[in-house]
Formats: C-alpha cells, structure tokens, sequence
C-alpha cells in the first residue's frame, strides 16, 4: 500500500537494527510516549528484534487509559438519561467504570453512538432537537482541534443541544511529571509524533534541557520507530540531549498554527488528575467561559462520584515506565480486556491491553528463533 | 453455523439504531470448557457465570464473548457428539447417505450494499456452511421475518436477488415461512435459512483434523465484506468503492476434492475474520500455526480503510473466501487447481501447521517480527487516533 509499504521494509528494518547494534555501547531505556507507538511496537514486534540492552517501556500516551473512573462514570450517569444521545469515539464503549461500560448502558436501552468525528454530533444535533447530544471530548492535544471544532461551530450555529464532556490531556506536564520521579529510569524518548503534528515541539525544548534527556519526535510505522530509535541512541551514545524531529514528513517545529489557535480560543489550560498516575498540575484543557453553555459537565451537574480502583493493578508504574505488564500477577489471569482492573488495559492502545491483543498472555515459551531471525520481503 | 451475523465484526459501529436483535446470538468457538462445564448444575439456566448479566452486541460477534455464550448456555443444554464437533454444519449418517445440514440467520445492515444484499447473502452463506464439509448443497429452507413498515419493494428486490442466488448456486428453496413484527421490534428484514446438502465423496473434513507439517490454504483477498459493509453503513468514502466478496464456495470445493480428497480441514472465514477461524481449528486440532503477513493478500482500498480505522483485516468479515487445511505434499495441486477458477484466482499458501505452540496463532510480520494473533474478545472498536 502506498505511504505504508515503504515503512514496513523488513530489508531496511534490519539496517536500522544493525546500525543500532554498532553503535550501542551499553544499555538504555527508551520510553515511547504514545499509545499508538506502543500498539504499533507490539503488533510488529518491533521490541523483539531490538539488539539486546535497548529496552523500551511504554508510556502513558493512552488518552482512553489516562481518563480518570470518575470521569467515565460521569459520562455513563450522562449517557443513562433518557434526552440524551450520548457520543463517542469507539474504543471508549468497552471502558467500565464503577458500573459496566457504555455497551451494558446500552444493552439496556441508553442512545450511545459511535462517531469518527466529532462534527457527526452536530448533524445529530439537528436531526434530534429535543434531544441533548454530548460528546465524550477525551484525548491528548491530537484530538483537541476537532472537539475544539465541534463547540466552536455549535456557538456558532447557535446549536443548543450540543455539548461536551471534556477530559483533556497534555503530553509535555507528564513527561516533567515522570522524570522528577525518583524511580523514573528512563534516559530519552521517542516523542509524540501525532500530537506534534498539532503543537509542534517547541515545548519539549524545556523538558530536554531540564533532566538532559534526549527527546526524538516520532512517527507510527515501524520504520519510523526504529529510526527514531536510532537517533535516540545517537544521542545517548554522544551524551547530548535535544530534541529531534524524525517524522518530519508529517511535521514542523511550530505545528499546526491553525489547529493551535482554534484550541487556544475554546479551550484553556487546568490541572488534571490521570488514571492510574494521580493529579498532575497544568497538565488538561477544560472549555473557556465563553463556551460553558456546551460544558456537559455544567449543564449536568453529575455530582462526584466516589470510585475504588483495584489494589492490585500497578498501572501507575506502568504507565511511568517503571514495571511492565508480565510483572503484574493479574495480568492475563484477572485482569483481561473483557475483565480490566486498570488503566493499561481498559483500551486497546494499553501497553497492558497491547500485550493482549498481541497474545503475550499466552507466551509461556520463548517463540521459534527461525521465525524471530526471518527477513522476507516488503509486500 | 456460523455464517450470517454480518453486523458481526463491525456491529459496534451502528449504534445508532441498532435494537439488541442486531447482533447474531448464534456463537460458534473453539474450546469447551470442562472445568466450567463440570460446575454447571444440569438443568438450570447458568447464566451467573457470563460475564454480563445481559446480551451485549459482543455476544454476536464471533470472538470470546460469543465462545462463552456457547460454552456456557448453549452446549450445556443442547450437548451431544455431533453439537460438540462445533463444525459449521453437521453431518448425518441417514441410512446409506451422508447428509450435510446447517442453520443461519442474516441480520446486516445495510439490507443492500456493495457487491450483495442480505437474500443473496442469506443463500450463499447457508451454500457455503453445507459447503465446507465437502457436501453438494442440495435443499434450503427460509425464514422471513418482516418488520411493519418494510418497503414492498424492497422485499421483492431481495427475493429477486434470493431466487437468482439460489439458481446460481443449483440449489432449491423448498419450504419456508414469514413473520411480521410490530414497527421497531425488527430491523426492516431478518432472514434465516436452513440447508441440506449430500457428502457423495469418501472425504472428512473436520476442524480437528489438523497436522503438524499441514500448509494453511487461503482463497483470496480478505477483509472486503466487512470493510464493504461498515463503509455504506457508516457514508465512509475511499478511493474506490470496496464491494463485498459475497459468493457460494461450493464449486470451488468441488474442484479442490476433484484434487485431493485429503483436506483436512475447511472454513469460510466470516465474522470474526481470518484470525478467529485459524485459532478455531489450532484450538480444535490442538496444533500450533505460523503464517506469513506478506502471504496474506489485502486489497489496496481494504489496507487503506482498516489503517485509518485502526482496525485488522485479519478479524474483518469475508463472505466469499475459504480457508483449508491440507497435507503440504497436496497444497500445491490444490491451489494451483483453485487459480483456475475465478473464485480462487488468487488463492495460495499463507502459512504452515506447527507442532510447536499448540492452540496459538503465530504470525510472522512483514517487518519480520513475530506475533501472536490471537481472539478477540467482542467485536474490533475503531480507535480514537
């Protein structure tokens, strides 16, 4: 397939591999930021065919995993009332909260759809004007124009029964947030490329210079991962410490300027708390003022709900690099996609839910060698 | 029996106004659960150990959820030697003759799409469930059920394309019978079909008749069906417009027989895709499997279409393909003989039979990585970037 087949070369994934493995002097550990990259690592095996001593853990970039339970069961008392069509983008449906998941909501007869863009809302909207359509508006800064995009044109077109319920995150307050831990072990990072694509990179300038970790900017396919990879050890190896742009096929230093300024008008920046990690400072959006009558969260006034998270699920240290999946007893056992008992597997782009879906649960044995050391050709 | 449901992969998707009846509740899988089984009291129903306390659209969509429905409420109630084979049709010894013999209801939205409609769709899937067991489809049986409000005309457009399907297929609608339902209570149109077909050759075809050293044989592209479905249903627009595969396999059958009567074991790999029948049959056969990614052919636009989804063609549903298992020393005759007809043109090896690893499906990636390809759990959820 054009613009996927050049990056899936297995000829040129071995290069990349090799000329990692000439250079590595020693061990690093590498945290690719986003849940997408972990997905895309896992579902190739890209880990697998890193030299030994290159070690990734996967970071907390899964916007469905980070959105607090209070949240989620905010959006399912919203969704259970009888004006409401309640939408979202898919992978939200499986997520339980306190009580079952949106599925189980409308197994019993709530009005939750599935959009592939949040404009779909404001045609429901007009097809169903006594109806309140919300929109579950969760994501990391890729994701926030087109919410952005929704209100903006609802103010606009005066469209009354459109609103939000937002749970914004932001990339740049948690990667401070995990390098000023004590346990933090990870020396650079494969960052954001989608999220970039929007904010550009000029915010991870700070986070580089301040904990002198490198930060490459990275793309999805894995020819990208690898590259980026190979930068990062690059830099390791010749103790710098900036950030680099390895998708730039996809994006600049300034990003999307037209992107930013609409989320900088409906959107300003507030404390949140993450799932499994806890409260991080300036580190969501919420609506401005100006936009409250879309606010769902306003106009619903669901109280907080208390929420008990699992005691055993160490989510939080994987989500900050520190454990990963196999090291949790629960994994695969008793906690499963269709049973999570935290973040990292309650979406699929979970490095907890990744490793499931990739069928590492089942891994009892190491997989054939013929078949790790097997390069065929690109498609 | 597995077929129809071809709301199935992708029901998730149309939510917007589906009714629970959308989704199949017609599970098929792969492993009994004894344990499970052994704590069932007999006789009562023993829904508390489901997961939920309610059908949820993942009950139908051929993945674990299903699996567990089947385990857990349906075997135990219904259980007897041929049941438990879990093939897609069972096969009867009557008298002197083998009889093949399968149900299964079609409940997709949207009623016409690309490349098909549901009565097409309803003759050919019950064709090729009888098909798959090496049967010549000989007798159908259909049920309508109408809900109030359905156009006239639109009923006898799908009858059209059922009678034409049928006479394609050489196969004779001989009995049947209508329903209609209170407005809202149905979708427009459900149909099931039933069919009785005969196994005149000396073949045994079963999904526990794998080997290790077995080759893995697809017959074309995957992943049109589904991806044709989900794109009218939910106004995608591709470059190219993706029709679905809706075809009746028998004679392809047939003419792989007419090769080698040693195949082990055949599929058509419906909702839940490619990925869900293999680990069916390594579950089954208690074998292991390795396929090779760059083997396994996807069209450009059905590529291009699952990337932007997030979603893998592997689990996509396919409605004219079919998956055998036969003796490596077989496979080449058997493809070369399926290129010949246009229904396998594209038909080739897409992996092996392993001894290593039994019930799990590896894969080795383009990239030459290796991964597990596993069930899922419901249906595959586009992601949200």
């Amino acid at each position: 397939m054009k613009y996927v087949d050049e990056y899936r070369s297995a000829r040129l994934a071995k290069s990349i591999v090799d000329e990692i493995r000439r250079i590595q002097t020693r061990p690093w550990v590498i945290m690719e930021v986003c849940g997408g990259q972990t997905h895309s690592i896992v579902k190739h095996g890209l880990d697998r065919l890193l030299p030994e001593g290159i070690e990734l853990v996967h970071g907390p970039g899964c916007p469905v995993c980070v959105t607090p339970l209070e949240t989620i069961d905010k959006a399912h008392a919203i969704a259970a009332k009888p004006d409401v069509i309640f939408c979202s983008f898919g992978d939200m449906l499986r997520v339980p909260g306190s009580h079952g998941d949106l599925f189980t909501l409308k197994s019993r007869g709530a009005d939750i759809r599935v959009v592939y863009s949040p404009l779909d809302c404001l045609k429901i909207a007009v097809a169903n004007p006594d109806k309140q359509v919300v929109f579950f508006a969760i994501g990391f800064e890729t994701t926030a124009p087109a919410n952005a995009m929704l209100v903006h044109r609802a103010k606009q077109e005066d469209a009354k029964n459109v609103s939000i319920l937002v749970s914004h995150v932001l990339v740049p307050p948690a990667l401070h947030f995990l390098l000023r831990s004590p346990q933090n072990r990870v020396q650079g990072f494969l960052g954001p490329g989608h999220v970039c694509a929007v904010m550009g990179y000029n915010d991870y300038d700070p986070v580089s210079a301040a904990y002198k970790v490198p930060i490459v900017i990275t793309g999805f396919e894995p020819l990208d991962l690898l590259q980026g990879v190979l930068m990062t050890v690059r830099q390791l190896e010749a103790g710098s410490a900036t950030v680099e742009n390895q998708y730039s096929r996809v994006l600049n230093r300034d990003g999307n300027q037209p992107a930013r300024a609409l989320v900088d008008r409906v959107f300003e920046v507030c404390d949140r708390r993450w799932r499994g990690v806890g409260p991080i400072p300036g580190s969501g959006y919420k609506l401005r003022a100006e936009y409250s009558d879309h606010d769902a969260e306003r106009i619903f006034q669901v109280q907080a709900i208390d929420t008990q998270e699992s005691t055993i699920c160490i989510s939080g240290a994987i989500l900050s690099g520190i454990r990963k999946p196999h090291d949790c007893p629960a994994f695969g056992t008793a906690c499963t996609p269709l049973t999570p008992l935290g973040a990292t597997m309650v979406s699929a782009e979970g490095a907890c839910a990744a490793y499931y879906a990739y069928g590492r649960h089942l891994e009892q044995q190491p997989l054939p060698p013929a078949a790790h050391a097997h390069v065929g050709g690109g498609r | 029996m597995s077929q129809a449901a071809v709301r199935d992969s992708m029901s998730a998707t149309k939510l917007d106004d589906t009714t629970p009846a959308n989704s199949s509740a017609k599970p098929k899988s792969s492993q009994a659960d004894p344990d499970t089984a052994a704590m069932l009291p007999g006789g009562s129903c023993p829904l508390p150990v489901l997961h939920h306390d309610q059908i949820v659209l993942g009950h139908g969509s051929g993945g674990k959820l299903s699996a567990e429905l089947l385990e857990r409420v349906f075997l135990p109630a219904f259980s007897n030697p041929t049941l438990d084979k879990l093939d897609d049709q069972a096969v009867l010894q009557v008298g002197h003759t083998r009889l093949a013999f399968t149900t299964d209801s079609f409940v997709v939205t949207p009623i016409f799409f690309p490349g098909g409609d549901i009565g097409r769709l309803a003759i050919n899937g019950t064709v090729n469930d009888l098909a798959m067991s090496g049967a010549k489809p000989l007798y159908l049986a259909a049920a309508f059920i109408l809900e109030e409000g359905l156009s006239t005309d639109e009923l006898c457009r799908i009858v059209e394309s059922m009678s034409d399907a049928a006479r394609d297929a050489g196969v004779q609608l001989v009995t049947g019978d209508t329903k209609v339902v209170n407005k809202g209570k149905g979708d427009k149109i459900f149909i099931s079909t039933t069919g009785i077909g005969v196994v005149e050759r000396e073949v045994n075809i079963s999904a526990d008749r794998a080997r290790p050293g077995d080759r893995i044989i697809l017959s074309g592209y995957i992943g049109d069906h589904g991806m044709a479905i989900l794109s009218q249903r939910e106004n995608l627009e591709w470059e190219g417009v993706i029709e679905s595969d809706c075809a009746a396999l028998h004679n392809l059958v047939s003419d792989m027989l007419d090769v080698s009567t040693e195949i082990r074991c055949l599929r058509d790999p419906t909702r839940g895709g490619v990925a869900t029948v293999l680990n069916e049959i390594a579950a089954r056969s208690d074998v292991g499997m390795l396929l090779r990614e760059t083997e396994i052919p996807v069209r450009e636009t059905v590529r291009g279409a699952c990337e932007l989804l997030g979603l893998d063609p592997l689990y996509v549903a396919n409605e004219g393909k079919l998956i055998a298992i036969a003796p490596a020393e077989a496979a080449d005759a058997i493809v070369g003989r399926m290129r010949q007809n246009p229904l396998g043109q594209d038909a080739r090896v897409i992996g092996s039979v392993t001894v290593e690893h039994p019930g799990m499906v590896l894969m080795e990636t383009e990239i030459g990585g290796t991964r597990v390809v596993d069930t899922l759990f419901g249906e595959q959820l586009p992601r949200i970037c």
